[in-house]
């Protein structure tokens, strides 16, 4: 098939709202694909990681010398050997002044802190040859303490995660609405509320498991070091790397090739990086490093992992009051680039899209024998939300209220944005009413509570639930003074320029960097409108640090809200500086000019026109231009956002329980998003998709389970249950679109949204179903064995399977695992 | 070191393989086959897909010298003379890839999957391709994309080459007609 061209003399469609289909799919559909893993260099020498086995032991020998003679090994390297300049994997988020951070080496030097730490590294003529010498090296552990369970971390007389600091809490955060001015006294409205509803919830630790694996090459040339790396921050990457390592910056060079998913997973400074570019240096020689998939569940970081006491206050007639929550949050064994900020993230967004008069938020960052924790699609938000909509069905069962009439007597109304919340945000827009109504409809809601009091009355041993999670979160970080305050190692902004080619063709060059979201096809569309070209003239540059100087990269629904709105924002300055050279050419004011469909006119003088792209080619000759302006229409922009912006959207779920087995299954799933302006329909539509499916992962599917010695038993996608299609429902969208203000797109960012609002509507669904039968609570994931035992048993399910199972990870005592304990089992209502 | 002879994507190689040799890394690693990648070191995610003999395999669970005197076919072979199969048409019409990084082994299992069932209903799909991880899309408009290619191939004997085929020469990028454009 071949592309229509329209004639130039029609005014071509706007592209923003089109579903233009992607770019770049041509490649990616066909096998002529650049991942990182598929680059080989001449002399290339390929790397494998020796990792720790055990999860917390002194390094009392390491014996590299079977591995140093093995067949094709060039060199073995220990931490050692890179121990006066490998510095720390850096933190860029002390959320306290006074954080601890026990430092980081990318090799274990003096100790191990969890099970898959590296401790050497080999270098070899084959990544066959590499990995045999890994079983070479033989280690030496004098064996240590673990710890695992927070809350027993967190006790007095515990072991420690690390001895030489005090304890192992990190940091205690804490925002409190009185003191901040943005509410009331919460301990007050505490002690005077008619109603109290306390909840222990658990976030379960999960892993990003992105389908590339970790891949990063590193060729030397003279002093100069380029990296391709499998990274979601190749900018971010090259400042740490350069600060980490003492490498000059513009002596590094980072490139992110076609990067297979990162979902937050891959947005890190990893020690694998560190190692690579060490080696690369002390050998001369490129380097490759490839991880495998066990490598990349037990090393790369983790996500989630929270404790979460909630305490709910509100008056007998469902007016809310205050909302107290306290966090424990699992650090891991160590501080990785925005570690303790995914709570911080979080903090803010607790009180969801209610009108709280009170509200206070304290979290400890806690360290655990385990691999470190960081930012997984959502950060922080997904946690909060599920907090805050779990709380209010336990408000609504307390005060025999629907669900969703409580909610609606709490939020903000359609008419009351800007509004600013307990937590001192002002969210910007939206109508949570509109999109809720939209979402009933989807769902066809009142067949299905007239299906579900028939289940109910007539005892079916299958039950149905309907759960609800209306959410908003915040999105395109982030304002640079709002991170300053937060205490953030960087700014928020985004950079793009715009090259317009002799040709007339367009490169733009962002510093967003995409691993699947579209850009690519995403931006073109935004130039295409802004600059009047083709769709097809539109080249988007990123992902390397030499062409794309100037970037944040892409991680918290940022790319668009921010990244995008510095390309309309750099079209905008190609056409101011166009119009110069326009008005010279057409002998015409500046002001007469008109700019429309990609070409100036004068105004009421019919036929005198010059389009952009013939003012590109007149830029580049540069023999007819006007006095003292220099020749180039090319333009840069640095946006740097004033507020977030505000997703919303009502999610709603219906849940089939089948009590003989405790097996769930989602009937239908409904949600309707407001994410503001959209500029791809299709994208978009793709990205709920996607966040949905691993929301309702954590909600039924995934945990990153550890056994008492701290070994991770769900080590491999055979343990790690990411679902499959099987595993997943057809998901009925829709949309409503309140554009966002505080950018020039008006859009407010999706990368997030499904994630964030489908784990707690799945199970406040799956409660739904099965409340009557005395159950208040399940933990996640719902397992048919967890469900049945909460129907059968009482309590939430129990933290752990069955002993002997991998699912069963037996940080706790046999005598207590898979049961309800108090430690596991409600916080109880007062 | 055994020496194998495998025919891919229409082109014969005569190679030396040690026993241990997976096909996925005799692909990438001896013959440049990139475009079947590796996902996981379990055989659970699908992403090496290809076909041997006409067969789906994951390639990671078959050995080089298991290949030895067969056919195989990967993500790059599957365009023929220049057009897209069907199936590859349908995953960018559908928007059925976001990383692309599943796609070979997702496209290469849905074509075996409709070569046994060339009318799959939606549960049929969803089942028949469990084998294969995909992150991104939630596996809905993967769905959609083998639907798609299922009523353009149906009714063609050799769904490998011939009827429903289109150039490659450009991708098309025009808009797509199963999303409706922005709501208000």
């Amino acid at each position: 098939m071949t592309m229509v061209e329209e004639p130039a003399t029609t005014a071509p469609a706007r592209e923003v709202g089109q579903s233009r289909k992607r770019k770049e799919d041509a490649r990616l559909i066909t096998g002529k694909t650049t991942w990182t893993d598929n680059m080989v260099l001449p002399g290339m020498l390929h790397l494998a990681v020796v990792r720790s086995p055990v999860a917390h032991a002194k390094i009392a020998n390491v014996d590299v010398s079977a591995a140093q003679q093995a067949p094709g090994v060039i060199a073995v390297f220990t931490g050692r050997d890179f121990a006066e300049e490998q510095g720390s994997i850096p933190c860029a988020w002390p959320v306290t002044p006074d954080m601890v951070n026990p430092g980081h080496p990318s090799i274990a030097v003096e100790e191990v802190n969890h099970v898959g730490e590296a401790v050497a590294v080999i270098a070899a003529r084959s990544k066959a040859a590499a990995m045999d010498a890994v079983e070479l090296v033989d280690v030496d552990y004098d064996q240590l303490p673990v710890v695992l369970d927070m809350e027993a971390a967190v006790a007095e007389e515990a072991d420690l995660c690390h001895d030489h600091v005090e304890s192992n809490e990190s940091f205690a955060f804490v925002f409190d609405a009185g003191e901040a001015g943005t509410g009331v006294d919460t301990e007050q409205v505490f002690a005077d509320a008619e109603v109290v509803v306390s909840r222990r919830f658990v976030q379960q630790r999960l892993i990003p498991a992105f389908m590339e694996p970790r891949a990063v090459v590193v060729q030397p040339q003279g002093d100069n070091y380029t990296m391709w790396s499998s990274t979601q921050v190749p900018h971010i990457l090259r400042l740490m790397l350069a600060m980490v390592t003492g490498t000059p910056e513009h002596k590094l060079r980072v490139i992110a090739p076609d990067v297979g998913g990162g979902f937050g997973g891959k947005l890190q400074v990893t020690p694998e990086e560190v190692i690579s570019l060490l080696v690369a240096k002390r050998l001369g020689k490129p380097v490759k490093w490839a991880e495998t998939r066990s490598e990349s569940l037990m090393s790369a970081h983790h996500g989630r992992d929270q404790i979460q006491y909630i305490d709910i206050a509100a008056d007998r007639e469902g007016n809310v009051k205050g909302l107290r929550c306290r966090i424990l949050s699992d650090m891991g064994a160590y501080l990785r680039l925005v570690s303790p900020g995914i709570p911080i993230l979080g903090a803010f967004m607790y009180v969801g899209i209610y009108k709280f008069p009170a509200y206070r938020f304290e979290c400890r960052g806690v360290f655990t024998n385990k691999t470190p924790t960081d930012a997984y699609r959502g950060a922080g938000r997904p946690e909060a939300t599920f907090a805050i909509e779990r709380i209010m069905d336990e408000l609504a069962v307390e005060l025999d209220m629907d669900p969703l009439e409580l909610r609606r007597k709490n939020w903000i109304g359609a008419e009351e944005f800007p509004f600013t919340t307990a937590a001192g945000l002002e969210y910007d827009s939206g109508d949570y009413e509109g999109a809720t109504q939209q979402a009933l409809q989807l769902l066809g809601y009142d067949e299905l509570r007239e299906e579900q009091r028939r289940r109910r009355e007539s005892n079916d041993p299958v039950q149905l639930g309907i759960g609800f999670s209306t959410f908003t979160e915040m999105c395109g970080l982030a304002p640079s003074r709002v991170l300053g305050s937060l205490s953030y190692g960087a700014g928020g902004w985004e950079h793009a320029s715009i090259r317009m080619l002799p040709t007339g063709k367009v490169e733009v060059v962002t510093g967003s960097s995409a691993h699947g979201q579209g850009h690519e096809t995403a931006w073109s569309q935004l130039v295409a409108d802004e600059l009047g070209v083709p769709f097809e003239d539109v080249e988007v540059l990123h992902g390397d640090t030499s062409i794309s100087p100037r970037g944040l990269d892409t991680y918290g629904s940022r790319s668009l809200v921010v990244g995008g709105a510095a390309v309309v924002n750099a079209a905008a300055k190609v056409v101011a500086k166009a119009r110069k050279v326009a008005a010279h050419l057409l002998e015409a004011s500046e002001d007469d000019l008109e700019f429309a469909n990609g070409s100036f006119a004068v105004r009421g003088t019919p036929g005198a026109t010059k389009s952009i792209q013939e003012i590109a080619l007149a830029t580049f000759a540069a023999h007819d231009f006007p006095e003292g302006v220099e020749p180039s229409i090319d333009a840069d922009a640095t946006f740097d956002p004033v507020n977030f912006s505000f997703p919303h959207g009502t999610h709603v779920c219906a849940m089939e329980v089948d009590t003989e087995t405790g097996r769930v299954e989602i009937r239908k799933y409904a949600c309707v998003d407001d994410v503001g302006t959209i500029v791809n329909p299709l994208i978009v539509e793709g990205q709920v998709h996607g966040g949905l499916a691993q929301g309702i992962a954590q909600a039924l599917y995934e945990e990153a389970v550890y056994d008492a010695d701290g070994n991770l038993t769900t080590g491999t996608f055979v343990d790690y249950l990411v679902p499959s299609a099987a595993d997943l429902p057809h998901f009925e969208t829709g949309h409503t679109v309140h554009p966002a203000p505080g950018n020039p797109i008006g859009a407010k960012g999706i990368g997030e949204a499904g994630c964030i609002a489908s784990t707690p509507a799945v199970v406040n669904a799956a409660l739904d179903a099965v409340r009557h039968l005395g159950v208040s609570d399940i933990r996640m994931p719902l397992t048919p064995e967890r469900v049945w035992r909460a129907i059968h048993q009482g309590g939430d399910g129990g933290d752990r399977a069955t002993a002997g199972t991998n699912a069963y990870g037996g940080a706790q005592t046999e005598t207590t695992a898979g049961v309800a304990t108090d430690a596991s089992a409600l916080g109880g209502d007062r | 070191m055994t020496q194998i002879n495998v025919r891919v994507d229409g082109v014969s190689y005569s190679d030396d393989v040690e026993p241990r040799t997976l096909l996925v890394h005799h692909l990438r690693e001896q013959l440049g086959k990139v475009g079947t990648v590796v996902g996981c070191d379990t055989s659970n995610c699908g992403a090496c897909t290809v076909h041997l003999d006409g067969v789906a395999v994951k390639s990671c669970t078959v050995l080089a010298v298991q290949a030895d005197g067969s056919e195989v076919t990967t993500i790059e072979g599957l365009a023929q003379n220049g057009t897209l199969h069907p199936m590859q048409k349908a995953f960018h019409d559908s928007h059925g890839l976001q990383c692309g990084f599943c796609t070979p082994g997702m496209i290469m299992a849905s074509i075996d999957l409709l070569t046994e069932n060339p009318s799959p209903s939606e549960t049929e799909i969803r089942e028949g391709i469990e084998g294969n991880l995909c992150r991104c899309t939630g596996y809905q408009n993967i769905v959609r994309a083998v639907q798609q290619a299922a009523a353009e191939m149906s009714g063609t004997q050799d769904r490998t080459v011939g009827n429903g085929h289109v150039s490659l020469a450009v991708v098309d990028t025009a808009a797509a007609p199963h999303v409706a454009g922005a709501q208000s």
